[in-house]
């Protein structure tokens, strides 16, 4: 460093000059959660939903087990009963265990008919344990987060 | 341990970590001092792990890919990467050339968010707070640029065997072409703060010297050797996903020092920006996955590929056996074997300079233990 530099501050006074460079209001980029809400991306991997056909309230998964089987957690249980005049697989029941989940997308893109689907929903927290454990039902339905007025 | 002063009562054994800010997570390292000055270090590990490598033997192919992201979480992308390619490599298959265009822009933006997250944390360390605010605003527009196109910002699971799952979202090309053109003047402005600053210069010039004979004693790799003068980058030396077609620079030091390697990470995150501008101008169209069976059976055999990630050489090593589940898999984790160089940097100098030495090293604690 130059005598010069050394007694005039200038590599202090070039940080300062930086730093008061980015204090304009336009530069704040802090999101107030959850006052204001992340707008997530479209293929945002969060809460999984089981898709129902939304005319006639019928489940779209045809109980095939992909979904349990590309788990590399295996917190999917499918369980289907065979109808006996159609032949065809229904399903019973579908748990699915957020508290193990990774999202990693795997169920995803194991689905043949786009039944299970991840969504933009990410508030996931629960209580209890068991709640994390997620049946047909909340799958259909997608979580409830708690939504609070500011 | 140290091998001078057992018996001396001035001698002092304590502690760093591994609940300490500056060891960047989990890491315990044991001090001997003599005063201030650091007699000799211990380091302590595996409070963070996994057993990484085994769950990789008892997944498939395909279902391990998430977990190696959970690693070295800060650059994700960089290990999806590493372990697509060694696997592809077991099924002598090939990603298309759009997915591997795709690839390379991910992973030199991941190289960036890692960088800049080393940055925020080792200028934290020395005693510069500002730098952090700003590193982590430009790490945020990177991980929204992964969160548009697969979903997720930090352990991403972006690529998959044999291609990528997504495709290009639409505006793909202008996200990372205006990112590109905001972050080149902020690298100097992240200059402007600390390369002439007087505190910065004085704590970090001539500290932690290790030298290129010893990188290559040690095994150490990444920016800490190049750092020494050692010209080695894996992207230049052994090729992968069409790194050959990209110009680039690769910057090296020559104090082998902590200012050293401040400067050429900075200069790196200069040449990704240039090797993703290359990169978008020439994505090419067509498909985004290779040939690759549903369910993966490699054949019989080993193989080991590596990668040049932000924090040095990551190999994936792969045993098959034949069947769906890996045999034996071994990691070759940067940071755990640049670690091994801490005791050899710090011994003779003072506690500030070890916490100096721990932020260079640009360890991720997930990856140390696995």
């Amino acid at each position: 460093m130059k005598l010069w530099d050394k007694f005039l501050f200038t590599d202090l006074i070039q940080g300062l000059l930086t730093t008061f460079r980015q204090q304009h209001p336009k530069d704040i980029v802090t999101e107030q959660y959850p006052a204001q809400r992340p707008a997530v991306a479209e293929r945002y991997r969060g809460a999984p939903r089981l898709n129902v056909d939304v005319e006639t309230n019928e489940t779209l998964c045809i109980g095939c087990n992909l979904c349990a089987l590309a788990c590399p957690e295996n917190l999917i249980v499918v369980t289907t009963i065979r109808n006996a005049e159609t032949k065809k697989k229904e399903l019973t029941t579908f748990t699915y265990d957020t508290s193990r989940c990774m999202f990693c997308g795997l169920c995803e893109d194991a689905c043949p008919v786009d039944a299970l689907e991840l969504t933009q929903d990410f508030e996931l927290a629960s209580y209890t344990r068991d709640g994390a454990v997620w049946d047909r039902q909340m799958l259909e339905e997608g979580p409830k987060p708690t939504k609070y007025d500011f | 341990m140290a091998e001078a002063t057992f018996l001396d009562s001035n001698e002092l054994v304590i502690n760093m970590g591994p609940q300490h800010p500056s060891t960047h997570g989990v890491l315990r390292v044991i001090l001997k001092l003599d005063g201030e000055k650091v007699m000799g270090t211990d380091c302590v590990i595996g409070y963070l792990h996994r057993g990484v490598e085994k769950i990789g033997e008892n997944r498939t192919y395909t279902q391990f890919a998430p977990y190696v992201d959970r690693m070295d979480y800060i650059a994700a992308v960089s290990n999806g990467l590493g372990y697509c390619l060694a696997v592809e490599k077991l099924l002598n298959a090939e990603a298309p050339p759009r997915a591997q265009v795709t690839r390379v822009i991910l992973t030199e933006l991941n190289r960036i968010a890692s960088h800049l997250i080393w940055l925020g944390t080792h200028a934290l360390d020395v005693g510069a707070i500002t730098p952090l605010f700003y590193t982590l605003r430009e790490r945020e527009e990177i991980l929204n640029i992964f969160e548009e196109y697969c979903g997720a910002r930090l352990t991403t699971h972006a690529f998959r065997i044999g291609g990528l799952q997504y495709d290009l979202y639409d505006k793909f090309s202008e996200d990372v072409t205006s990112f590109c053109d905001r972050f080149s003047p902020r690298v100097d402005e992240y200059e402007a703060l600390l390369t002439n600053n007087r505190i910065w210069v004085s704590r970090l010039r001539g500290v932690g010297v290790l030298n290129a004979d010893d990188c290559k004693q040690y095994g150490v790799t990444g920016p800490v050797m190049r750092a020494a003068g050692v010209k080695w980058d894996i992207r230049r030396a052994l090729p992968y996903s069409g790194y050959e077609n990209y110009d680039f620079d690769i910057p090296v030091g020559t104090n082998a020092d902590t200012y050293d390697r401040y400067l050429v990470r900075m200069e790196e995150m200069r040449q990704s920006v240039r090797i993703i501008r290359q990169a978008v101008a020439n994505i090419p169209d067509g498909p985004i996955m290779g040939k690759v069976p549903k369910v993966l059976k490699p054949p019989v055999g080993e193989v080991y590929v590596s990668i040049e990630a932000p924090k040095g050489e990551l190999g994936y090593y792969i045993v098959s056996d034949g069947t769906t589940q890996p045999y034996r898999l071994r990691v070759r984790p940067p940071s755990f074997i640049n670690l091994q160089a801490l005791d050899k940097m710090v011994r003779g100098t003072l506690i500030a300079d070890c916490v100096a030495v721990i932020g260079t090293i640009d360890i991720v604690l997930g990856e140390v233990d696995r």
